[in-house]
């Protein structure tokens, strides 16, 4: 399986070395290492939400209302700095992660205590969580000028040639590396996908490592929230709407199934980097932003379609034809 | 056994306080239908009005029509998520048509095709490769609204003929909309449809147990194929009926109704898993998102605001008889 595994990302990663490849025919600065430090620094955010979303997926779940999550602490945020420009940020980022927290434990105790479908679960809490950060912010925006400089400088401030946005994406994947492959949550978390069933008696509490999951994209989401607002300096009700949808569009071009149990870390950076990588090129090879929505469309067509492709020799095949 | 969760594709259904909760889950849609309406009433002086109620109806038809395709579709275990995209691209067909000078009829028909053919192209992608309907869902949803962008750009169709402004606009008899008559009488032909015809058993039936169904005799690939078709046709009368009431198309139109309109179809008892639902609770929900939209807008609530009550209606509703059970049960 793990062999299995490495040859789908290796395939990922030709895809983008192509991809780098023919933009740079058309714009050769495109293949640049700085420029590529740039498109990885653009798509850090991405990067982060798609490993939170992995984990849930993984586990045969989903969770809608992340954008919504990273909208109201984005928000939260904002208006903490915008009132005591005083709170240092990493400050601001403990309490980001714990609004964030907050909010995915809701999530994960419904789908946990009240068994209640994650899809119907996060489909509710999308548009609440959203119309809560209205009802917090009365409308409102907050502007660049609210925010201290430090809130808008610290993700841009360079280390080590590096901006600090990117070394938090590095660090993130990193633990998530060390969560999926070298904890008995990963584990559990792999052994719920491919069948909850054994999974409650191989002993694991699968509701309760749902409700970790969930946690730990709430956690996320409110990571990137700040992460958000802080770059894109605007913090509003109509931040990342709809984007929940791009996260799960990066984990399926990662090739994470959405059945569940199969996936990796590395999947979810590729895929969300490749997604990335087009929005980056579009305008630097004149080609019309509007195109960006229906390539990503395709992409993740041919990404399940491949993928399918590759689960189906794996022994799920006796469900699968039956169906079909 | 509670926390041992049923396989994905073939969940049990059939036990009986699961099926006794099903058939009184309209019964608490009614309750809270009657509970919102009163309190409407009596919140705004405006509200009962034969006006302002034929007004309300708009909330919700065009969403409606789609619900009760989507309800057999997730009835049958699988989802579609280019709804709102299939409205996108059909509109903006529709909107090229006028440019190019086509009449009413022509208008309608195109509209109609390319949901049909957007709703097949999802059908085929899932039936006939196998795959996931919410992953394809949501790739042909960014592919479809994707097209209506490529064409369109940041520019708008408008300019469609005085008669096309009849779907989304007219009246067939005093506060009674042609929208209204359309969502009635395919709340009927799709009751007919799920409970009264061979073809609804085997919805059920491949909803409850694909394999078992499968070796009945059920053609199970065939029938969500079609299902897929009957989503899209649904789309694009919805988008028919959404280009004539705004008279314009742009690639952002409809945006999020997909969330919307499962919510619709999750309110109305139809469970995500698939096997178990009615048109009737449909019908019940899609009035009920109705009423709370339209009431909380007479009193001036933003459009936002008023997402948080569908949400937290959607979670209550579905966690209440569970909750319920639970307590009776002494767990």
């Amino acid at each position: 399986m793990k062999a299995f595994l490495k040859y789908r990302e290796i395939w990922l990663l030709a895809a983008i070395v192509l991809l780098i490849g023919l933009i740079s025919t058309r714009f050769p600065a495109f293949a640049d290492p700085g420029n590529l430090r740039q498109v990885f620094n653009d798509t850090s955010i991405l990067m982060i939400l798609a490993l939170g979303q992995m984990v849930v997926i993984l586990t045969r779940s989903i969770d809608l209302s992340m954008a919504s999550n990273l909208c109201f602490t984005g928000m939260v945020v904002a208006m903490l700095n915008a009132a005591h420009p005083a709170i240092p940020i990493p400050l601001l980022i403990v309490i980001a992660l714990a609004v964030g927290l907050m909010l995915g434990a809701i999530n994960g105790l419904l789908v946990w205590r009240l068994n209640i479908p994650s899809i119907v679960v996060t489909l509710g809490t999308l548009t609440i969580y959203r119309g809560a950060t209205f009802v917090l912010s009365g409308g409102a925006w907050v502007n660049a000028d609210k925010m201290s400089p430090d809130f808008i400088g610290f993700q841009r401030a360079a280390f080590l040639g590096i901006p600090v946005l990117s070394w938090i994406a590095i660090l993130v994947i990193a633990l998530f590396f060390v969560l999926m492959t070298r904890t008995a949550l990963g584990r559990s978390i792999y052994a719920i996908g491919v069948n909850p069933t054994a999974s409650v008696y191989a002993g694991i509490d699968v509701g309760r490592t749902k409700f970790i999951v969930f946690c730990i994209s709430g956690m996320i989401g409110g990571l990137s929230g700040y992460l958000w607002i802080s770059r894109y300096v605007i913090a509003s009700v109509e931040v990342a709407n709809g984007y929940e949808l791009n996260i799960i569009a990066a984990c399926v071009i990662g090739g994470i199934s959405i059945a569940g149990g199969i996936g990796s870390v590395g999947g979810a950076v590729l895929g969300a980097l490749f997604l990335g990588i087009i929005s980056n090129a579009l305008p630097v090879i004149n080609i019309s932003p509007f195109w960006q929505m229906a390539i990503s469309g395709s992409a993740i067509i041919l990404a399940v379609v491949l993928n399918a492709r590759g689960e189906r020799q794996q022994g799920r095949i006796i469900l699968r034809k039956v169906e079909a | 056994m509670t926390d041992i969760p049923a396989p994905r594709h073939i969940p049990d259904r059939l036990d009986k306080p699961l099926r006794s909760a099903i058939f009184s889950w309209e019964a608490l849609l009614v309750v809270v239908a009657v509970a919102i309406f009163a309190i409407n009433s009596f919140a705004s002086p405006y509200f009962l009005d034969p006006y302002s109620l034929s007004d309300l109806t708009f909330n919700f038809t065009e969403k409606g029509l789609i619900a009760f395709a989507m309800a057999l579709l997730i009835i049958s275990g699988e989802i579609d998520l280019s709804v709102a995209a299939i409205i996108a691209l059909a509109s903006t067909m529709m909107g090229m048509a006028v440019q190019a000078g086509a009449g009413t009829p022509a208008l309608v028909a195109i509209g109609i095709v390319v949901g049909l053919g957007c709703g097949a192209f999802n059908g085929l992608l899932v039936t006939r490769l196998g795959l996931p309907s919410i992953v394809v869902t949501i790739g042909t949803m960014s592919l479809f609204r994707g097209i209506a962008f490529i064409i369109l750009g940041d520019q708008a169709y408008k300019g469609y003929p005085s008669s096309f402004a009849f779907f989304g606009q007219g009246y067939v008899w005093w506060v009674v909309s042609f929208e209204l008559v359309l969502f009635l009488i395919a709340a009927i032909v799709y009751w007919f449809l799920l409970h009264r015809t061979s073809f609804g058993r085997r919805v059920f039936a491949i909803g409850n147990n694909p394999i078992a169904a499968q070796f009945s005799g059920v053609r199970v690939g065939r029938t969500k194929f079609i299902l897929f078709c009957l989503t899209g046709l649904m789309s694009g009368i919805a988008s028919v009926l959404i280009t004539s009431r705004l008279g314009s198309t742009r690639p952002s139109i409809a945006q999020g109704y997909e969330l919307e309109v499962i919510t619709m179809v999750v309110l109305g008892g139809v469970s995500i898993l698939g096997g178990a639902g009615s048109i009737l609770g449909v019908v019940l929900a899609a009035f009920i998102m109705g009423l709370v939209t339209f009431g909380l807008g007479l009193l001036n609530v933003p459009g936002i605001v008023m997402s948080i009550f569908i949400g937290l209606l959607l979670i209550i509703v579905i966690a209440l008889p569970i909750v319920w059970r639970r307590l009776r049960g002494g767990r």
